[in-house]
């Protein structure tokens, strides 16, 4: 129980970083620590007591098993994170080239 | 009919793929091909409305796994109903941007990016497995980033990274969500789902859940206090891609997705529903209140789709019959005049180069088509009779007094009051009074985009016939009924179905 405790609490800490950060890199990071946070969660999720990797072996004596679908899941949403940082960092270089800052205090053109 | 389904997600991603490959280098190959998927897709769901009301629910299963071993895509009344929306909203898009993207360079990849975002939207409307609601989310939101930034001038970046953000925020809370959800009912089929909850009941979990849901969904559908990437993404964006975010991205990721699960899986209560209802009043007056005061006319625009979205919120959080019928007859009907408002607008920055209002005036006189369509669809998200925006206004203020909620009806008023002001201003400061002295030379803009805005003007004027019941029981009636079927849905998407 105390685990998932602090795997949500490494999921605050990222949001904490994305929400209060002025940098766009931190914040940039502070949303892939939330991602790490979101797919470690549900690998902890498929833990069974003393199982072992969820791979068939004709030859041994198989007692218990962890669940092998959130493995398949966090696949895709490693992937999925992946080409959301892709985008993000393209997008911050591209800021850098027009404000000149990495300072979101800064970049403040649109009002209202 | 056989194996129609996955051809919505197939056609768009494969004209997403062909796009790159051979649109590259000779112009109006990618709008070829651009123009025939998305007539393709709008034709399919044409046929698929027949298909779901002649059988009233299919069952695809993807690979030949059945459900709820497997992914399934599920055609029901309101799969049918946000198909049509969808596909003929982006088809008539698609037609405008032909001439539009012009101004733009590389229009090839905008048209790869928009195929993928329709792909993605099809794919989260079809589908009946959660984690694959959640990939297909994120495939149309990641496009929709990335068009955002389309034109990567200053506003725009500032705009799209916000928006980065804040969906991507939004999206860890939907993961967290399903981790949560798959923690206690071990499947991922929503039809199971639903079966595992009706059986274990919520407990403590559930409540959780449907704050994390609420949260995230609310975000990509921008209910207030979510609300804060809208009004600066909708205007540094192309007018294309604005009108394709208002009139279905924030409906089809945010309201669908959250209908289907809090009404189909979850099984709604009355907090639940209260909550819904809460936030959509309070949408609307926020929205309305902050967009009298805007000069810029896609700001004012955007200020208004959170208005206009919480009326669907509040009309769907009824949980009446008429109300859910009411919210997705509104749903339909903002999806056309909000998409024309941006059409109309993007036709009008085509031509002048600007957006704020104190600069424009009587560009009646030199662009008669766009001020035509434009004070067709002001009439319309007005509630004027007899455009469409009327009638769905109001059956939704007729259906909270009939619930007995007197004070929400009381809040949908005076929304549409000012509503209507704002329209008026819009219409006064852009398109009547005399014509500023810069402006003598302007024409009326291209051929296509005409031709889209006069097929989105038809559609406004008529779309009221959508409520005559011969008509209504094919369109709207199958989509209330599958909403209001609950736990239903699971026993008819697991006892079988089509296929």
């Amino acid at each position: 129980m105390f685990i998932y405790f602090l795997c949500l609490i490494l999921f605050c800490v990222g949001l904490y970083c994305a929400l209060r950060r002025r940098n766009i890199i931190k914040i940039i990071i502070g949303l892939s620590i939330m991602e790490y946070a979101v797919n470690l969660f549900f690998i902890l999720i498929g833990y069974r007591w003393q199982g072992r990797a969820p791979i068939e072996a004709a030859d041994q004596n198989i007692l218990r098993m962890v669940d092998p679908i959130p493995q398949a899941l966090i696949l895709t949403s490693i992937v999925i994170g992946l080409s959301v940082l892709a985008l993000l960092v393209g997008i911050a270089i591209r800021i850098f080239e027009k404000f000149k800052t990495f300072d979101i205090t800064k970049i403040k053109k649109l009002r209202g | 009919m056989i194996n129609l389904l996955p051809l919505f997600p197939v056609i768009s991603l494969a004209g997403a793929f062909l796009i790159p490959l051979i649109g590259r280098n000779k112009k109006g190959v990618s709008d070829a091909i651009t123009f025939i998927c998305t007539l393709a897709l709008f034709g399919l769901s044409i046929v698929s409305l027949f298909i779901s009301k002649e059988k009233s629910l299919l069952v695809y299963s993807i690979g030949g796994w059945k459900p709820p071993l497997g992914i399934c895509f599920v055609l029901d009344g309101l799969s049918a109903f946000m198909l049509v929306t969808l596909n003929i909203v982006s088809f008539l898009i698609a037609i405008y941007s032909i001439s539009y993207m012009e101004k733009y360079t590389d229009k090839y990849k905008f048209y790869s990016l928009f195929m993928l975002m329709v792909a993605g939207m099809n794919g989260v409307i079809l589908t009946g497995d959660i984690f694959n609601l959640f990939v297909f989310l994120e495939i149309a939101s990641v496009a929709s980033y990335a068009l955002v930034a389309y034109g990567t001038e200053e506003e725009e970046l500032e705009a799209a990274f916000k928006y980065a953000v804040m969906g991507t925020i939004a999206s860890s809370f939907i993961l967290l969500g399903i981790g949560l959800l798959y923690a206690y009912t071990s499947t991922l089929n929503m039809a199971d789902l639903s079966g595992v909850i009706v059986a274990k009941g919520g407990g403590l979990l559930l409540p959780f859940v449907t704050v994390l849901f609420i949260a995230g969904f609310g975000i990509k559908s921008a209910l207030v206090p979510f609300h804060a990437w809208l009004p600066d993404a909708h205007p540094s964006a192309p007018a294309s891609i604005s009108a394709m975010l208002s009139g279905v991205l924030i409906k089809i990721l945010g309201i669908y997705s959250l209908s289907r699960i809090l009404f189909n899986v979850f099984g709604v209560n009355k907090f639940t529903l209260l909550v819904l209802m809460v936030l959509g009043a309070i949408s609307l007056l926020i929205g309305v209140f902050l967009a009298i005061g805007q000069w810029d006319f896609k700001r004012l625009l955007a200020y208004h789709s959170i208005s206009q979205v919480g009326y669907i919120v509040l009309a769907i959080g009824l949980g009446t019959p008429l109300g859910i019928l009411a919210g997705l007859f509104h749903l339909f009907n903002h999806s056309v005049f909000k998409s024309l408002l941006f059409l109309n607008s993007g036709a009008v920055e085509y031509a002048t180069g600007t957006r704020d209002l104190k600069a424009m005036g009587g560009l009646r006189q030199r662009m008669p088509i766009t001020a035509t369509t434009s004070w067709i669809a002001s009439m319309a998200i007005s509630g004027v009779p007899p455009f469409n925006g009327f009638w769905s206004k109001l059956i939704i203020i007729i259906a909270c007094v009939q619930s007995g909620r007197i004070g929400f009806a009381i809040v949908a008023v005076v929304g549409s009051i000012l509503t209507l002001a704002s329209f008026m201003k819009v219409q006064k400061y852009a398109f009547f009074g005399g014509l500023n002295k810069k402006f003598e030379n302007i024409k009326e803009v291209p051929f296509c985009m005409q031709l889209s805005m006069y097929l989105f003007a038809i559609i406004c004027i008529f779309a009221a016939v959508l409520l005559i019941p011969r008509i209504s029981a094919y369109f709207i009636n199958p989509a209330q009924e599958a909403l209001l079927s609950g736990h239903r849905y699971a026993v008819m998407v697991l006892g079988g179905g089509k296929l």
